[in-house]
């Protein structure tokens, strides 16, 4: 039971992985590309820290795994925050498809 | 269980690979720099999955290390080393 979720979980990862890669790759601007870098960074690497420590040793093991998640999503959030205000500084406009 | 983890570090890896069109594409320096974090993200997952299968509790360490790395660099590249000349250059 706990072996079959902790798969279904790294597959799951590894999907949303593929989802921000290909988001990072079809995505217009760059207002657009941080949000799919997002998907990867907190699903993504969610799902997969999630089904590792499922199958972890001891409890310790877990939490350590588990640890990663919270730094990583507050630093894609603020790297995320950084990049698009200086991106709007900078002048870039958001896509639009009205005016393509 | 190792074989899986095994199977998706392998997938993770293939995607980067992939990754590296977007960095090639740009066109300004922000898009190449995301897919410099998508590395930094995907290099920790790798790493975690190695780990779990059988290369030690130290690559954890490790990942939690490039983890950091990776939101410096990116708050680096937004503060200090991004300006408007080169915007748009390909």
């Amino acid at each position: 039971m706990i072996e079959g979720l902790s798969m279904l979980l790294l597959v799951v990862g590894a999907f949303f992985f593929f989802a921000g890669t290909v988001g990072l790759l079809r995505f217009p601007d760059v207002y657009s590309r941080l949000h799919a870098l997002a998907k990867a960074d907190n699903l993504g690497l969610g799902c997969v820290l999630a089904g590792l420590a499922l199958q972890a040793d001891s409890l310790a093991a877990a939490l350590k795994l588990l640890l990663i998640w919270p730094l990583v999503l507050v630093a894609s959030a603020g790297v995320s925050f950084a990049i698009a205000r200086r991106a709007h500084v900078l002048g870039i406009r958001p896509w639009q498809k009205d005016t393509q | 269980m190792s074989t899986l983890a095994l199977a998706v570090a392998l997938f993770l890896l293939a995607n980067l690979v992939v990754a590296l069109l977007a960095a090639a594409r740009g066109p300004t320096p922000a898009d190449r720099m995301l897919t410099a974090l998508l590395f930094g993200t995907t290099g920790t997952a790798v790493l975690v999955l190695l780990a779990a299968a059988g290369g030690g509790a130290a690559l954890v360490d490790v990942a939690l290390v490039l983890a950091l790395l990776a939101a410096i660099g990116g708050i680096a590249f937004a503060k200090r080393a991004w300006h408007a000349e080169e915007n748009g250059r390909d």
